[in-house]
């Protein structure tokens, strides 16, 4: 178990490594760092006098090797556009999507762990037909525009939460369903296939053959075996959800991480937005290492593989 | 189930309908703003957005400033000025201003402030707003004396606009980059509240000297968030919970007027659509080098009825490289109608009958690109579109990579052709013709001090621009401001918000 765990952590190390210097590099392919940093309209010799100031013009290589340098040692260095230590930036905004990303990710285990249990057992019946629709609404919709959607019903037509900022809980309350709903169809549709293959599998045949009863036999037998890819798909779901959050987080305009990098990779804020992918991708990477151990937890059989 | 769902939605609509319009605003006192995008720090020398520009001029007080409605330049903070010669000036200014925390106004803050922002390191974002300053010097207590590098036409502008006092002992003792986030000026507003980049309270400030310019605030308290999806902007204000939005596009300004609580008002701004033709930079063989080419482009495009089309209101087709709205920009020169005929003549003596291929690189709104490409296609040149942000976009300008290139241009919100003429003819890395000529014009324009010199030299650089049609002008924009109808307020040509001088009915 920890020659599995140190190999799972080598790799994550080694992941974290390539896609910093990747975002690194992608953002000088994009466009003049100094160009952007200098807004429109900038004139040539304000562009250049930003380019010296923060040490621009320097070969790539060696400003990601003081990035990464300075990294490990805690200090993510300032942001380009407010002027302040990254990390003061990021220590604001990350506990509000982290909170939106939880509570979306429990509403969508909420929601479709049972519905998926339900559409399994009652398979080709009307609540799984029902599901089903769920699930390719859920799949199709662009969360923008469910966001956008809600905001019509439940901003103007019945003003009943507000739409925009998260002055107190209310202001979660829309974020947390487009982004719970969008992440739904994946978990729901696993459990399912995952139930149906367990039902009609030999062990359940004889459980029921012994004489167990229904729900015994879906919570303890089938659901334990169902339940084994789920813990690694919610880690990656989570992955998505993070990702929404950049999308859920303008429409609603929460000061969030999610916001907060993509206006940072508009305006060529590097220390930023390699903060922010080395919070990202931290997080995914995290998830995933503990998905795979608790995995390797439940089913010793993975362990080897 | 469905006949529950369709009565929900009347109930829903006889609501909303029944509470319609604006409320929340004038009931406790507070403007709320709506904004677009965010604005970094508060110090109006180092930030970039024009959102944060507005903030800053609710904040700090200039020296002189600028009365948009009669268009002059009046004594603010300093009581009286005056050229001792052309390189120099002295200030008298007034007493017992003070500033938000109690600090007294005097020479020091102001010779503070200029000899502090004028320093390299400082990191000031536009250069052209400080680099004809040398040096300030106290005289005494409220006397000041301002050296210049060079002789500056735009000095009293720049005084009265980008260049304001702050506190030298506060300023001393947070520096500048808390100073950015925990602002300290004598304006009417004090900062209450902020939120790193995307929300800022403002309080009026009791103590704002009574002489001041801009007039003491009549609206308590300024709530400013940013919303970057505008249909939530659109919403919030329909809803009440805005009072003040901005930058919106002609079609939703239209269904936003039709709201009893809502008013929309349009004033036109300094900024400009333009072509910028590759003439000489780069050694690529481009169709557009050729004059006739250029001008049959100048022909072939609907100005007026693209810019009504996506612009509406009040944008009028420009032929000068610059804003009628500046000065200097006189409007006597060569012009290019609507005439796609003309356009298909000049083409074939230019030697393309057939017309031609080439890429035009797009730093402005796609629609308005695709409509200039759908009236070249008219004539046979078709045109592939390039869009780009404005930096990579300005690289492969500058590096003489692009044939053409559509944008736009706001002359930071100035109205002197200086800062937009001499940006593109004059020299500089942005002037894709280098003709020394052009640049001596634009040169004397942009330095001498008796106004005169300057119209006439820049009327050269104009002429001369719109008969090699070195540049194609587009037309003006406008801004489209949706308030709510309790709300009194005008806009200004120059793009800056003025709430101070905004009221409730």
């Amino acid at each position: 178990m920890i020659a599995f765990l140190g190999r799972r952590l080598l790799v994550a190390l080694g992941v974290t490594l390539v896609i910093t210097f990747l975002t690194f590099s992608l953002l000088f392919v994009s466009g003049d760092p100094a160009t952007a940093l200098a807004g429109a309209s900038s004139r040539a010799e304000d562009v250049e006098k930003l380019r010296a100031l923060h040490g621009l013009d320097r070969p790539i290589v060696l400003q990601y090797g003081e990035w990464l340098w300075n990294a490990l040692r805690g200090d993510l260095g300032q942001s380009l556009f407010f002027q302040l230590p990254v990390v003061d930036l990021l220590a604001g905004r990350l506990p509000v999507t982290l909170t939106v990303g939880a509570l979306a990710m429990g509403l969508a285990l909420l929601i479709g762990v049972p519905l998926g249990i339900t559409a399994a057992v009652h398979r080709g019946g009307v609540i799984d037909r029902l599901a089903l629709v769920l699930a390719v609404v859920g799949q199709a919709m662009p969360t923008f525009w469910f966001g956008l959607i809600l905001i019509v019903v439940f901003g103007m037509l019945l003003p009943v939460l507000p739409i925009s900022g998260a002055d107190d809980w209310r202001g979660y309350v829309l974020p947390v369903v487009v982004l719970g709903y969008y992440a739904t169809p994946a978990i729901m549709r696993l459990v399912r296939s995952g139930m149906i293959d367990a039902l009609q599998s030999d062990y359940i045949r004889t459980a029921r053959a012994n004489g167990l009863l229904g729900p015994t036999i879906l919570l303890n037998h089938a659901l334990r075996n169902a339940i084994v890819p789920l813990v690694s798909l919610t880690a990656v779901q989570f992955g998505f959800l993070l990702s929404g959050s950049i999308v859920v987080e303008s429409v609603f305009a929460l000061n969030g991480l999610g916001r907060l990098g993509w206006e940072s990779i508009i305006r060529s804020d590097l220390p930023t937005v390699q903060a922010i992918i080395l919070v990202f991708s931290g997080l995914f990477i995290l998830l995933t290492t503990c998905a795979d151990v608790l995995t390797a937890w439940i089913d010793p059989r993975t362990r080897t593989q | 189930m469905r006949r529950y769902l369709v009565l929900g939605l009347c109930a829903g609509l006889a609501l909303a309908l029944g509470s319609g319009g604006a409320q929340a605003g004038k009931e406790d006192d507070t403007l709320n703003v709506g904004f677009d995008a965010e604005a970094a720090t508060l110090d109006n020398y180092r930030v970039a957005s024009r959102q944060g520009l507005i903030i800053a001029r609710h904040l700090f007080d200039n020296l002189l400033y600028k009365d948009l409605d009669t268009n002059t330049i009046v004594p603010a903070l300093a009581k009286s000025y005056r050229f001792v010669d052309e390189l120099t000036m002295e200030f008298e200014l007034r007493r017992g201003v003070t500033f938000h925390n109690g600090e007294a106004f005097d020479a020091d803050d102001v010779v503070y402030t200029f000899n502090m922002v004028t320093r390299e390191d400082y990191g000031t974002r536009y250069r052209i707003v400080v680099d004809w300053i040398k040096s300030a010097e106290k005289i005494d207590q409220y006397g000041v004396r301002l050296h210049m590098t060079k002789p500056y036409a735009l000095a009293l502008e720049m005084l009265a606009g980008p260049l304001p006092i702050y506190p030298n002992e506060y300023f001393e003792s947070v520096g500048a980059d808390e100073f950015g986030v925990a602002p300290i000026g004598t304006g009417p507003y004090k900062l209450a509240d902020i939120t790193l980049g995307t929300r800022w309270v403002l309080e009026a400030f009791d103590g704002h000297y009574a002489e001041s310019p801009k007039g003491q605030p009549a609206i308590g308290k300024i709530d400013i968030r940013v919303l970057p999806e505008p249909n939530v902007q659109y919403a919030e204000l329909l809803t009440g919970k805005l009072d003040w939005i901005w930058r919106v596009p002609p079609d939703q300004a239209e269904k936003l007027a039709q709201n009893p609580g809502v008013s929309v008002l349009s004033a036109p701004i300094m900024r400009i659509g333009y072509i910028h033709f590759n003439v000489n930079a780069g050694t690529q063989d481009l169709p557009v080098r050729k004059k006739k080419v250029r001008q049959a482009i100048q022909h072939a495009i609907n100005r007026q009825g693209i810019a009504d089309a996506f612009i509406g209101g009040s944008a009028k087709v420009v032929h000068t490289a610059c804003n009628p709205a500046q000065f200097g920009c006189m409007q006597d020169v060569v012009k290019y109608d609507y005439d796609p005929d003309k356009a298909r003549a000049l083409l074939a003596e230019a030697g393309y009958p057939e017309g031609f291929e080439t890429e035009l690189l797009v730093v402005a709104p796609r629609q308005q690109a695709e409509s200039l490409a759908a009236d070249l296609a008219e004539v046979g040149i078709k045109v592939r579109l390039n869009e780009q942000q404005y930096a990579a976009a300005a690289d492969k300008w500058r590096a003489g990579e692009a044939s053409m290139t559509f944008s736009n241009w706001g002359s930071y919100g100035i109205g002197d052709m200086a800062l937009i003429t001499s940006n593109f003819f004059g020299g500089g890395v942005d002037d894709l013709v280098q003709d020394p000529q052009l640049s001596e014009w634009l040169n004397i324009g942009d330095t001498a001090t008796d106004p005169e010199v300057r119209r006439e030299n820049y009327a050269k650089a104009l002429k001369a621009i719109a008969e090699n049609a070195y540049w194609m002008s587009m037309w003006n924009f406008n801004v489209n401001y949706a308030i709510s109808s309790d709300l009194k307020f005008t806009p200004h040509p120059d793009e800056f918000a003025r709430w101070f001088k905004s009221s409730w009915k």
